[in-house]
């Protein structure tokens, strides 16, 4: 350990100095499943941009951990080459010499005392050659059923024991659980071993830049909250459409579904953030207590055969090209009722939301890709044109573009020019710049980075994942025991009973 | 899509502008900001190509102005530009002639942007005082580059630095912040007191004279100011009881850092192209305060210096530039009692 002398703030930094990015203290990162896909794609080029931004401290080490028979060139080449394909920012050779100078591989299985015990010494000489003051982060990229054994292993080769002055934080990525049972007993194996706030659950579709722009749009301004409640608002509309398959997820999308995969948590998590009030602050304490409030005053629709629908894309032509159907898809059984698409109704029980139904829908091979929240207002009470004149005006809405082209765009009516009195929906829209330098990290980006600075997540901890299985398993255990998922054609926005669950309430998806 | 207009004036062009976005069929393009940018015949072309790149991240009406001779007829071109370029917004290049070159601020004013912020940015040749440059005076944040003042750049940058009115802005300075977060991490790291320090570089960079006038002002020590060859600065050093920390960058690209009782590490430290810095420069629009403080302290630190000596090197000439000067400087802070125990390098190590 480094004898480090009397500590006083940094001389060097200021408030107002709001140039000097935060650089994350001596620390290194140590990844289980670093074969993997997410890692080759996402984790790795995602360590090397932050490396690019100059966001990693000097020193900043990588240890993978798999079952290969590796050493740590090969491991270094692996990187390498998952870098060049993967990474956002352009390879930069000099970033490459300063990150690889860093790189180790443990070998091993899960349940290998050896491997762990030599993950131990590794960590141990970073500490010393390389001043990572036995700062580390473990990222768990595996699946669930592999954590008990994971957490075990650190915890039997002290490999989680903080010492004073340094950390041990470990991620975890979702799916945090299948249900709340299950979601419990994940809990209950790594609070064992890791305090709660060492605990990093990680939902990489909903990044941290999303969530503060929501904050932003919401809170920062006057214009929205006078008319952000029932009094206005007629529905919110919570869409995440994907044009792309399973592709090669067979293994893990089987059995889970479109519910599961993304309603539970993304889907959730956004409506909490829409719906919430105004937290005492924007800390994650405060901020977690207000999305809490809106999961706990969920509230199910009382016929779930009317007010849920879910379906299984089948074969047909998605956007120039001619696609499997989910039963056609390789490892999927025949017989399959996983669900591809669902969607459900929720009201919320709060004097803001009373009456307001909240719709969330998810699918795969819809017709694009998209996410966003659409607020949709309620018709003006008087109109004094003719019924003729406002034939064409639909109801105002304000669209939160979450991905791709995140932005605002705000819908309302105005007269189409001529000298007949005719209204027409127009669209005015707000984009968040672009794809420059620095602009639009990416979520993993963000992600990793607050897991080495320690920044208490903007992620769901274990209350509110417990709270989102909670709303979502009665729903999930009626589908189990009615039925079958309806087919859909892929290429397009889901099955008919979809629509027909609007249309009951007498309104329509939009078409996002 | 282009347009050119010849012998026009504001109101046309401001026409041209609307109707270049109808065709376009986007009739809001949510630009944020208006930036002006001062600049020549020849230098225009890559100006406006920083300009459009930087509009990526920050949609903006780019307004380059190209002042000629103020002699002849008074005329007005403008070549407008709606989504070209990669650039998101559009770009109005105004050529002004005659006498109204001397009134450029006429034609720029009512193509502003309503209700957004103005940014003046001057890529070349930035005038003394550019608060009170009429083109400078409409903008909120003035962005000049003490590097491409063909003066002697250290007395620009004292020139610069005693003109400041908040709002200034220097590329010089940006051009810092990857060296300041890296020093800042050092100290994080390493919270040692530090007794004094080296910054050394060019001997013509006013990127270096920032550095050492912020870390003077920031640690209250004085620091020396070493030359090199390059390229840009090379090495910063700053002492404490344990011994130094040190960040040194020998070919403008990988830097290696070493703080006491630790192996040295590679890290990469690349000189940003002008699109990087104009991009940081419009993350924030309001005044830096850190930079007012370290202008000021350049005031004072040239204060103490010009006292002691005539004032040197205001030749343009390139020539063979005597090796002392540069290194022999040892900038001292005012009023701060370390000064007085300002000690030498070869004392401490």
């Amino acid at each position: 350990m480094i004898q480090v002398p009397q500590a006083d703030p940094n001389p060097l930094r200021d408030p107002q100095d709001r140039r000097l990015p935060r650089i994350a203290g001596p620390c290194g990162l140590v990844i289980f499943g670093v074969t993997g896909d997410l890692s080759r794609k996402k984790l790795m080029p995602a360590v090397y941009d932050l490396a690019n931004r100059g966001l990693l401290p000097p020193g900043f080490s990588l240890v993978g951990f798999a079952r290969r028979d590796w050493a740590d060139q090969d491991f270094e080449q692996i990187v390498h080459d998952a870098i060049r394909e993967h990474s956002r920012t352009g390879f930069r050779e000099e970033v490459w010499r300063q990150l690889a100078k860093g790189f180790r591989f443990v070998p091993g299985d899960f349940a290998d005392d050896v491997a762990f015990s030599q993950l131990r010494d590794t960590i141990e000489e970073l500490d010393r050659e390389r001043g990572t003051a036995g700062n580390h982060a473990f990222y768990l990229s595996i699946p669930p059923r592999f954590f008990p054994d994971v957490v075990a292993q650190l915890k039997e080769h002290g490999l989680a024991d903080e010492h004073i002055g340094s950390w041990r934080r470990v991620v975890v990525e979702k799916p945090f659980g299948h249900d709340l049972k299950s979601a419990q007993e994940l809990n209950a194996i790594v609070s064992e071993v890791f305090p709660p706030e060492a605990v990093f659950r990680i939902d990489h579709y909903l990044g941290k830049e999303t969530v503060q722009n929501i904050l932003a749009l919401r809170f920062a301004n006057q214009l929205f909250e006078p008319i952000w409640n029932a009094n206005y608002v007629d529905h919110v509309q919570i869409t995440m459409a994907e044009d792309i398959g399973i592709g090669g997820r067979a293994g893990y999308y089987d059995g889970i579904g479109a519910a599961r995969d993304v309603i539970q948590n993304h889907l959730l998590q956004l409506m909490a953030l829409v719906a919430m009030e105004e937290p005492t602050s924007f800390d994650a304490y405060s901020l977690r207590i207000e999305k809490q409030k809106i999961l706990r005053s969920v509230e199910l629709p009382s016929r779930l055969d009317l007010h849920t629908a879910r379906g299984q894309y089948v074969d047909g032509w998605a956007g120039g090209e001619k696609v499997k159907g989910f039963l056609q898809e390789e490892d999927i059984p025949k017989d399959s009722r996983t669900e591809t698409y669902a969607a459900i109704k929720l009201g919320i029980d709060t004097r803001r939301w009373a009456g307001v139904p909240f719709y969330l829908r998810h699918g795969k091979r819809l017709g694009r890709r998209v996410t966003e929240v659409a607020v949709v207002f309620k018709k003006a009470p008087h109109l004094p044109f003719t019924e003729t004149a406002t034939e064409e005006l639909g109801q105002n809405a304000l669209v939160i573009r979450v991905q791709p082209d995140e932005g605002v765009t705000v819908r309302f009516g105005s007269k189409v020019p001529g000298t007949a009195m005719e209204i027409r929906d127009v669209n005015m829209d707000f984009a968040y710049g672009g794809a420059f330098v620095e602009s639009s990290p990416e979520a993993y980006e963000r992600l990793i980075l607050d897991v080495l600075l320690g920044d208490p997540p903007l992620f769901p901890q274990h209350e509110e994942v417990e709270l989102s299985w909670q709303i979502l398993d009665p729903i999930i255990a009626y589908w189990g025991n009615h039925g079958h998922p309806e087919p859909y054609p892929a290429g397009t926005w889901g099955p008919k009973s979809a629509s027909d669950m609007l249309a009951r309430d007498g309104r329509v998806w939009r078409r996002p | 899509m282009s347009t050119e207009l010849s012998n026009t004036n504001a109101s046309e062009i401001g026409q041209a502008l609307l109707a270049a976005r109808r065709k376009a069929g986007s009739p809001s393009m949510g630009m944020v900001l208006t930036l002006v940018v001062v600049t020549d015949e020849r230098d225009h072309y890559d100006a406006l190509k920083v300009a459009h790149a930087v509009s990526r991240e920050h949609p903006s009406r780019i307004l380059g102005v190209i002042r000629r001779s103020p002699r002849g007829a008074a005329n007005v071109d403008a070549e407008i530009r709606i989504g070209e370029g990669g650039g998101s917004g559009e770009s109005v290049l105004l050529r002004l002639s005659g006498e109204v070159a001397n009134h450029a601020e006429s034609v720029v004013l009512p193509l502003l942007l309503p209700d957004s912020p103005v940014v003046a940015w001057w890529p070349t040749k930035p005038p003394d005082d550019p608060a009170a440059d009429p083109l400078g005076a409409l903008a909120q944040r003035r962005i000049t580059d003490t590097v491409t003042n063909p003066r002697s750049k250290i007395p620009a940058l004292v020139t610069q630095c005693r003109n400041y009115t908040p709002g200034n802005t220097d590329l010089s300075w940006t051009r810092l912040t990857p060296w300041r977060a890296l020093l800042a991490a050092a100290l994080d790291q390493y919270p040692a007191r530090i007794r004094g320090g080296r910054v050394t570089a060019e001997r013509a960079n006013p990127s270096a004279d920032l550095l050492a006038a912020w870390l003077s002002d920031r640690l209250h020590v004085p620091i020396e100011r070493a030359s090199s060859k390059g390229p840009g600065i090379t090495d910063v050093a700053l002492f404490t009881g344990g011994g130094e920390i040190e960040i040194t960058r020998p070919d403008g690209r990988l830097a290696s850092f070493s703080v006491p009782n630790t192996n040295d590490r590679p890290v990469a430290l690349k000189r940003r192209d002008t699109a990087e810095l104009l991009a940081e420069e419009l993350r924030r629009l309001d005044p830096d305060d850190i930079y007012e403080a370290t202008v000021q302290a350049v005031c004072r630190l040239s204060d103490a210096d010009g006292n002691a000596k005539p004032p040197k090197g205001e030749t343009n000439k390139p020539a063979k530039q005597s090796e002392e000067r540069g290194s022999g400087s040892v900038s001292k802070p005012v009023k701060k009692p370390a000064a007085a125990k300002a000690t030498s390098r070869r004392a401490l190590s």
